[in-house]
């Protein structure tokens, strides 16, 4: 119970980040907060969060945000497939190789919403659409330790 | 996914679901207009006089316009009577304020913080001080969300202001600006032009600025010429907006 309730108010604060305002200048580079945040506890708690919890945020993020209802779920629930297939191996990978996956990841999830968003014909309008997925690379070993000391302090896994 | 592009029946339940999220909508604009208070709050008192000074020189001016305005708006609409046209300027409106929220950059929309509780309605159009700024596509009863007029979806109905020439405005995503669909090679259509809605779609009310000319190119090789319009509205930076009732949903 305990763990659970840490597990949604990381999300929660994740959701936020994800729709606080920032300077304009920024727009192109904020890290994929949910994602991480998402791909963390696959990796650590795959048992309480996996491809369900993703497409269920999926689907409030799509709520949230306007886009097509499910595009951010799917993106979510292949991105977390993979991560809970290989989350023993993940755990292992020094902070720097995570990174590196976690540049993967994302960019995968970033090419998941690229197609969806082509599909209906509303493709983000420049190329520095991408930077996203290095702005969440380099924030990564940040979170990971700081998620790590949450997750001891309240005993989540 | 399919259903929610394909079925319009859809939006209601979009509608239901997106219900419990509007609180949350409210939480993340809590900072920015908490710092915005706090930025007022902490104003000198040499501030807040020349700013009341200049707001007073600005409504003066103002007056002496809308004085002038008042005259012309009776005669065209007793000129506009004597046509027989059914057509009136005034309608109801209201102010509304955008919730700070941002979302991903290739989202051409806007959250409003009035909702069907004030008698918002899809499909109403939205204004802010200096243009057209796009539609309501969701209500909740506290939220309600706003398609801009850049967005590849919208459409708009626009008019030439020099020569009455007729064109669509839609969104073009890639650069922020809308475009004119099917527009003759042959068109009189200028750059610095400006272009207003001409009340043909049924959306829009007649008369409000949507954009100006930016370029005009006509290819030799295109069916149609490519005009692009820069929005008149701040479609990014403007905070308050006007709703405005078309006589029908009064």
């Amino acid at each position: 119970m305990h763990s659970l309730m840490t597990i949604l108010i990381t999300l929660i604060i994740a959701i936020f980040l994800a729709l606080l305002p920032m300077p304009d200048w920024t727009i192109w580079l904020r890290p994929a907060w949910v994602l991480m945040i998402l791909i963390y506890w696959a990796m650590m708690a795959p048992s309480q969060v996996s491809v369900g919890v993703a497409w269920l945020i999926g689907l409030v993020i799509d709520l949230l945000n306007g886009t097509l209802l499910g595009e951010h779920a799917l993106a979510f629930t292949i991105v977390v497939y993979f991560v809970t297939k290989m989350h023993i191996r993940l755990r292992m990978y020094p902070l720097l190789q995570q990174g590196i996956s976690i540049l993967i990841f994302v960019l995968l999830y970033q090419f998941i919403l690229y197609c969806i968003q082509g599909f209906i014909g509303e493709l983000p309008g420049s190329h520095l659409y991408w930077l996203s997925s290095v702005t969440s690379m380099l924030l990564w070993p940040w979170l990971f330790v700081l998620m790590r000391d949450l997750r001891r302090r309240f005993k989540v896994a | 996914m399919v259903m929610d592009k394909r079925i319009e029946t859809f939006v209601t339940i979009r509608a239901a679901m997106s219900l419990p999220l509007a609180p949350l909508q409210y939480l993340v604009s809590w900072p920015t207009s908490f710092f915005d208070n706090v930025k007022s709050a902490i104003s000198t008192h040499d501030d807040l006089v020349n700013e009341n000074l200049s707001l007073k020189a600005e409504q003066l001016l103002l007056r002496s316009q809308l004085q002038r305005l008042i005259a012309i708006e009776s005669e065209n609409n007793y000129l506009k009577a004597l046509l027989q046209s059914s057509r009136q300027v005034k309608g109801k409106t209201l102010i509304a304020e955008l919730l700070a929220v941002d979302f991903e950059p290739f989202v051409n929309q806007v959250i409003l913080n009035k909702g069907s509780r004030d008698g918002v309605y899809v499909g109403q159009p939205v204004l802010d001080a200096t243009g057209v700024m796009g539609q309501v596509i969701q209500t909740g009863p506290i939220t309600s969300r706003v398609l801009l007029i850049n967005d590849p979806h919208s459409g708009v109905a626009v008019q030439d202001v020099r020569n009455g020439v007729r064109a669509m405005a839609v969104g073009d995503s890639y650069s922020g600006k809308l475009r004119l669909m099917y527009v003759p090679k042959t068109a009189d259509i200028k750059v610095n032009d400006i272009f207003l809605t001409s009340g043909l779609g049924d959306h829009y009310p007649e008369g409000y600025p949507v954009g100006k000319v930016i370029s005009v190119k006509k290819e030799p090789t295109q069916q149609f010429a490519e005009v692009y319009l820069q929005p008149s509205a701040h479609l990014d930076s403007s905070r308050q907006v006007l709703l405005i009732w078309s006589p029908r949903n009064a």
